[in-house]
């Protein structure tokens, strides 16, 4: 009987594993920033050369930051989404106009609305480099002491903002400054 | 003349087909002993665009990026530590070749080992049993006398040839 047994649960067991990594994609890496605090940056604001941007401005407001290019093809997907929700005024957004020719940039927003409060000249890519950034775009969940509560990893869906950024966002934006509200308490986030 | 042409033609990329290839040099670090470094550190970090490559051997955008980095930290003389620390700060353990061994990564460390075993034991187990049913297969006295018997009639009535496809039957008849 044993004989049997054995190599039916090898195979159940087999199949767990495999089953399991069927939902996983190895394309999406932890980040180890999630309840850290975001890197401090001060970058050239994109439609005002010159006048910059710093984070220290965003503390005690949530806001999110959303790494952008125009050469970025699932961008240009998940733009009018960003448009939607910048009209709807409930978060600001940010661009981090990852390693993208200035012009390029500013044509790309005149085409297809801009969903920015500013869009920051990352030229050289090192601002994404601090983030962790890997591939574009990323948009990063910040909260009002400055620490990074989530990110999302491709293009915004309007599933995942639904279920999770949005929540996440009225949690963290209800919560006083000092108070801690962790991803893990959205349910949509997990 | 058309094969003037093409020699000359040839010759052309003799010539030129250096300087195209030339180009990736841009970055090379004077120091050879400090670019050995470089490449060293790339050696041991994940390029996150194309997973199964290190920087050092992958060529995507944000690959090239990293190794600047990386020898931009080199040249202002921080250990290897140091950048990796960074790097892994940035990107998480996944950026490291070889990830580092705690509570989360032991079964990584320790599976391959802790299958090995399993293996050995299921194989001695098996030997064991077998050494113990061969013991089992050994005939009676009456028996080895019939099988004798039958060899004997087989063998003078066929030549051996035949008889140790006979043995094999009776060994089979048996089991």
């Amino acid at each position: 009987m044993l004989r049997y047994i054995v190599p039916l649960l090898v195979f159940l067991g087999v199949s767990a594993f495999l089953l399991k990594g069927l939902e996983l994609n190895p394309h999406e890496v932890p980040s180890p920033f999630i309840d850290k605090p975001a890197p401090v940056f001060s970058l050239q604001k994109l439609h005002a050369p010159d006048t910059s941007f710093s984070t220290k401005e965003m503390l005690g407001e949530v806001w999110l930051l959303n790494v952008w290019a125009s050469w970025c093809v699932a961008c240009r997907a998940e733009h009018p989404l960003l448009v939607q929700l910048s009209r709807a005024n409930i978060v600001p957004i940010y661009g981090l106009n990852y390693k993208d020719e200035p012009d390029d940039a500013r044509n790309w927003l005149r085409q297809l609305g801009d969903a920015y409060v500013s869009s920051l000249i990352d030229y050289e890519g090192k601002v994404g480099i601090d983030f962790g950034v890997y591939g574009v775009p990323e948009t990063f969940v910040i909260d009002k002491q400055g620490i990074i509560r989530h990110k999302v990893i491709g293009p915004v869906t309007p599933a995942a903002l639904d279920d999770c950024v949005l929540p996440l966002v009225r949690k963290l934006q209800q919560a006083s400054a000092q108070m801690v509200v962790k991803r893990t308490e959205v349910e949509g986030c997990a | 003349m058309n094969s003037l042409k093409v020699f000359v033609v040839l010759l052309c990329l003799l010539v030129f087909a250096p300087l195209v290839l030339a180009k990736e040099a841009v970055h090379m670090v004077e120091d050879p002993e400090m670019e050995k470094t470089v490449n060293a550190i790339s050696d041991e970090l994940r390029c996150l665009v194309c997973q199964n490559q290190t920087i050092a051997d992958s060529s995507a955008p944000l690959a090239v990026d990293l190794k600047n980095q990386v020898r931009k930290m080199v040249e202002t003389g921080q250990s290897q530590d140091d950048i990796i620390d960074y790097m892994v700060q940035r990107y998480g353990d996944f950026v490291r070749y070889r990830p580092p061994m705690k509570a989360s990564t032991l079964l990584l460390w320790i599976g391959p080992f802790l299958l090995l075993l399993i293996g050995i034991a299921v194989l001695v187990i098996n030997l064991r049993k077998r050494t113990a049913m061969k013991s089992d297969e050994n005939l009676s006295v009456e028996e080895h006398e019939r099988l004798q018997g039958l060899l004997a009639a087989e063998s003078s009535r066929q030549g051996a040839t035949r008889s140790n496809s006979l043995q094999q039957k009776v060994g089979e008849e048996k089991s």
